[in-house]
């Protein structure tokens, strides 16, 4: 009998050991976060081209997550990519009108991420606003299409 | 010539009611209710399937979490990007090699062993004998074996997974210098909990049920000698490699690629 609640013990550590596995997976290598009971709210934001830009990249101020991009898709008025933000609802209010979000990426072949900075006009974005300055995507193509366009000229 | 085409015939028949035994033999074993004895059984089986195979899984998914940092690393590095160790580990190591060589290392350790058993007990008679009794072979001894095969093969999966991202951790961090906050960072960015770990561990348990199954089948249906249970031991880890690798493309097909 002893030899047999042992091995019990055993079985139970083995499986504790894969669901503590599953959770450590879930946590620390997907980053997911608990956000069941962090509140969000939503900003809106059109830019021209956002490059490689996926639901769920990051939303970033001054470095720090502050929220995740929840939705693209394409505004078919101004044929645009219209870009739904979740963020961190502390901030809901303390936004100024004239924030600006860029679309930057993380190291020369990491991810797309969007940064926002703010501004100084006293009144603020409520939720569901749209964020009128935005600066979009880098395109390496483009870039290069601009340095061949000015050695031409010169 | 119509010889021939009878023996092919005949093999057609042969493998179709395999099959159908396969079948009908996992339909019969794991319908019916769990008792309080059945528990015991699967418990005992925990113990031999799943613990005493963590070493050599935990082993494997050291070196070859090791393994992929060390070579990603000198791939990345040319390009500079040395930062996206931490994503190619574990992508690699939760979408395709921790199931895998997880249930090949399972098949091997587990699979033959479980293959040898059940054959011994045919062979000695002490399947027919519990029938005697009033004792469903397939209740007692089968379905316990199955269905610890099927819960400690995704557990060893997860064992695996988190022991490699550690030991590329260890290589990739501690021996070579990738900064900490990108090797895990840019893990965190990649991985997705359904599409990458969620699939991972749906591919383990799809290999747990294949590998398990092949392994109590080929015990309880072997001709009952000594050279019938080495024919089935090899047929065992033989036929569930086989499965395992070509079930991979099709999942990883359906999952990953642009059909799914």
């Amino acid at each position: 009998m002893k030899r047999s609640k042992m091995m019990e013990f055993g079985v139970g550590l083995f499986m504790l050991a894969g669901i503590l596995g599953v959770i450590f997976l879930g946590l620390s290598v997907s980053g997911m976060a608990f956000n069941g009971g962090k509140e969000t709210y939503t900003l809106q934001a059109n830019f021209a081209n956002i490059g490689g830009l996926k639901p769920r990249a990051r939303v970033t101020m001054a470095g720090v997550t502050v929220g995740r991009v929840e939705d693209v898709e394409l505004d078919t008025e101004w044929f645009d990519a219209r870009v739904t933000l979740a963020l961190d609802s502390r901030l809901e209010g303390q936004l100024s009108r004239d924030t600006t979000a860029a679309i930057l990426t993380s190291g020369l072949l990491g991810e797309q991420y969007i940064g926002l900075s703010v501004g100084g006009d006293p009144e603020t974005l409520a939720d569901g606003d749209t964020i009128s300055d935005t600066q979009s995507a880098l395109v390496l193509e483009e870039l290069i299409q601009q340095f061949v366009a000015n050695m031409a000229q010169d | 010539m119509i010889t021939r085409i009878t023996r092919l015939g005949r093999r057609g028949c042969d493998l179709v009611e395999a099959l159908g035994r396969a079948g009908m033999f996992l339909g019969q074993s794991l319908v019916g209710r769990p008792s309080g004895e059945g528990v015991k059984l699967w418990l005992r089986q925990m113990h031999f399937i799943g613990v005493l195979s963590l070493a050599i899984i935990l082993v494997s998914g050291l070196f070859i979490g090791m393994v992929l940092a060390l070579q990603g690393y000198t791939i990345l590095v040319d390009f500079g990007a040395e930062d996206a160790l931490g994503q190619m580990v574990s992508l690699s190591l939760l979408r395709e090699l921790a199931p895998v060589v997880a249930a090949l290392l399972f098949a091997g350790r587990a699979g033959s062993a479980l293959t040898a058993e059940i054959g011994l007990m045919k062979a000695t008679e002490q399947l027919s004998s519990m029938e005697m009794i009033g004792v469903d072979p397939l209740k007692r001894v089968v379905a316990p074996r199955l269905w610890a095969g099927f819960v400690s093969l995704p557990l060893l999966t997860v064992g695996f997974s988190v022991i490699g991202i550690w030991g590329g951790h260890l290589v990739g961090v501690e021996w070579l210098g990738v900064y900490e906050g990108s090797y895990w960072g840019n893990m965190q960015a990649s991985v997705d909990f359904v599409d990458d770990i969620g699939n991972g561990m749906l591919k383990s348990l799809v290999f747990a049920l294949v590998v398990t199954w092949i392994a109590v089948f080929q015990g309880y249906d072997l001709v009952p000698t000594s050279e019938g249970i080495s024919r089935a031991t090899t047929r065992t880890v033989v036929y569930s490699s086989l499965a395992v690798l070509g079930l991979d493309f099709v999942l990883t097909a359906l999952m990953f690629g642009e059909m799914g």
